[in-house]
């Protein structure tokens, strides 16, 4: 018996330390490892997001007491009902359009980008296109924001730009322009638009880039081969298999565009977007029974959006 | 007759490295033409030439007397069987089938009976509504093979395509390409480093070495008349000896190869003129069912050779007598 302990067995019987022990079992169930390795993550996503957004749908069906001021919690659908009242509505499609907008020409802008990434790029280009895509996000959101305030300012460096080329003639055209121009571009839709998309642009790049990246580049050989020319391989295989990526980015562009409150403060006419609609209900205005309808929105057209995307066979290639 | 393909002293260069270099080569109409050599010896960049994912450095090539440069792959009248089968993942089988007839403009009902009649020839008719995910490897093999074929090509270009398969799948399919070539009459060129597979499979075999194409022939030839001892040694793992040893056993002074199973174990018995002797001891012999490989030292050179089935095999550190036929040994030329 005494031997066991320095002879080597088939069995390694080892020390039966407390560790080893834990990993032995945990060895031998898996499910247990899963349990503690899930638990918390689970815990956390469950009672502070899940029950927080619980706590704010439940608070949409509550209403304001015009006269105390106070939130009646009973349930009830004049909330919604307030929603839909024209000048509220307004806010909800000037949102979703200038979202859908922003998905749209971020999607155009970010495609050729992340097909060069992918196909192209390797070694020291590929770590540049990285850099150059993810070094905005490093530095701050409101600089960033503020940073465009002077470019595209009145004063700004847009203007002088244009003056010195003899171009003051097409910004006067562009800014003329009804609903969308204004006396400058850091005081229009125009510059609203130009921010949002510049901001979220990378959240489109890079799950574009990660879809195309894993096409090999020999389905792209092998519809040529059969007799594809570059822009029917592209419609048919480049394309669906991108869409995927797409979907994930427009995803990001349209969701954030849908919440942002800060862009459209800093840059943009004084008319209201939904984010802002956010804060002023539940801030100044202490109406949170409406600010919580109003944030109901976003999620409802997401859902509805995610839906389409997936009857269109969006997600197939996933 | 036009040759089908033709390959005109073509390069092609990758930097320093010349990936293809200086080949030339003629496959005929209706050929099943091989194309052997290891990994890096230019085989499959030559393929992609003809196919015209790449453009050659230099040299001329010619699909049915027409010139090939510079013309993209989709206005080449060829077709290619990749090796990991590139099959469009988002699209079922039948689609992926009539992808070549759909780019062309093949009207549905025709395209869709084109398709169905190519999947009927590699025996899928039934999956038609897979993707391909769902497919095993074998299956997925015959569609790249039906998604090219149905193109109806003047050559079909296949890029090591039996190298993902099993053992014995592997050598269904071979009899099976064998048979289809056979009956359509396409001219075949196949691509693969395995040298039994060029052997079994080809009416002609072009084997490449650095880029370079150091001999063709028909597989007998290939096999039996090495020309080089690079040819000689990855053809078949035959013995190369140098001149100093085959004269010391009773040959010519020169560069020879000698087929592992040319060579027998003497019993002692002299077998005369026409053989020629060497002692050696026994250093490993590896039991292979139908025959066992032994390796024979032999004054520092080591010896492969092949007992069949039934004869003593001896043991290890044994000292044997080997003996072959003088007319077995074959002269390379380096």
């Amino acid at each position: 018996m005494s031997a066991g302990a320095d002879t080597f067995g088939a069995v390694d019987r080892g020390r039966g330390g407390a560790f080893r022990r834990l990993s032995d079992l945990l060895f031998r169930q898996p499910r247990l490892l899963l349990a503690i390795l899930l638990g918390p993550p689970i815990l956390w996503v469950g009672v502070i997001y899940i029950g927080s957004l619980f706590a704010l749908l439940v608070q949409s069906f509550f209403h304001l007491d015009d006269f105390s001021g106070l939130v009646v919690p009973e349930l009830t659908l004049s909330t919604y009902a307030e929603l839909l009242r024209p000048s509220n509505l307004d806010i909800i499609v000037r949102t979703v359009v200038m979202a859908a907008v922003v998905t749209i020409v971020a999607a155009f802008i970010a495609f050729p980008i992340a097909y060069y990434a992918a196909r192209y790029a390797r070694g020291r280009w590929k770590a540049l296109f990285y850099l150059g895509v993810m070094l905005p996000l490093w530095s701050s959101y409101l600089v960033r924001v503020y940073a465009w305030k002077l470019i595209l300012a009145k004063e700004g460096i847009l203007t002088w730009l244009a003056e010195a080329f003899h171009l003051t003639w097409l910004l006067d055209a562009v800014l003329a322009i009804p609903v969308i121009g204004g006396p400058s571009l850091s005081i229009s839709y125009i510059g609203t638009f130009i921010v949002f998309v510049y901001i979220w642009l990378p959240f489109m790049i890079l799950p574009v880039q990660a879809a195309l990246e894993r096409v090999p580049a020999s389905l792209l050989e092998a519809s040529a081969d059969l007799g594809a020319r570059p822009s029917q391989t592209f419609r048919s295989v480049i394309l669906p298999l991108a869409l995927p990526g797409i979907v994930a980015g427009s995803i990001f562009t349209f969701s954030l565009t849908l919440g942002d409150y800060i862009i459209p403060q800093i840059i943009g006419t004084s008319r209201l977007f939904i984010g802002q609609a956010v804060y002023t209900q539940q801030g100044t205005a202490g109406n949170i029974p409406l600010a919580a309808a109003f944030t109901v929105v976003p999620i409802v057209i997401m859902g509805i959006y995610l839906t389409i995307a997936k009857r269109l066979g969006a997600f197939d290639a996933l | 007759m036009v040759a089908a393909l033709s390959l005109q002293n073509v390069s092609r260069y990758f930097g320093e490295v010349r990936a293809v270099d200086g080949v030339s080569l003629d496959v005929a109409e209706g050929e099943f033409f091989a194309m052997l050599g290891p990994s890096g010896s230019g085989k499959t960049t030559c393929l992609r030439l003809i196919a015209g994912f790449d453009q050659p450095t230099k040299g001329h090539i010619e699909i049915y007397g027409e010139t090939a440069e510079g013309v993209p792959p989709y206005r080449r009248n060829v077709n290619t069987v990749f090796q990991d089968y590139a099959l469009f993942p988002h699209m079922s089988v039948l689609e992926n089938v009539a992808y070549g007839l759909m780019v062309k403009g093949v009207a549905g009902p025709e395209r869709a009976r084109q398709s169905h009649e190519a999947l009927a020839l590699v025996r899928l008719e039934q999956m038609d509504q897979r993707r391909p995910a769902q497919l095993s490897g074998g299956q997925r093999q015959r569609v790249a093979l039906a998604r090219a074929l149905v193109n109806r090509p003047k050559a079909l270009l296949l890029d090591e395509p039996l190298g993902a398969l099993d053992l014995k799948l592997r050598e269904q399919m071979q009899i099976e390409l064998k048979a289809l070539q056979q009956q359509l009459g396409i001219t075949f060129i196949f691509v693969t480093h395995d040298q039994g597979e060029a052997l079994s499979m080809a009416d002609r075999v072009a084997v490449f070495d650095k880029g370079r194409l150091v001999q063709v022939g028909t597989p007998r030839e290939v096999y039996e008349r090495p020309g080089t001892r690079f040819v000689a040694d990855f053809v078949g793992s035959s013995n190369v000896l140098s001149p100093e040893f085959t004269a010391r056993h009773g040959g010519m002074k020169v560069w020879s190869s000698l087929r592992p199973e040319k060579i027998e174990i003497a019993q002692g018995e002299d077998l005369g003129d026409g053989t020629c002797r060497a002692e050696g001891t026994v250093t490993s012999a590896q039991y292979q069912g139908a025959i066992t490989r032994l390796a024979v030292d032999v004054e520092g050179t080591v010896l492969g050779v092949a007992l069949p089935a039934g004869k003593q095999v001896p043991n290890k550190g044994e000292r044997v007598s080997l003996v072959w036929r003088k007319d077995a040994l074959h002269t390379l030329q380096q």
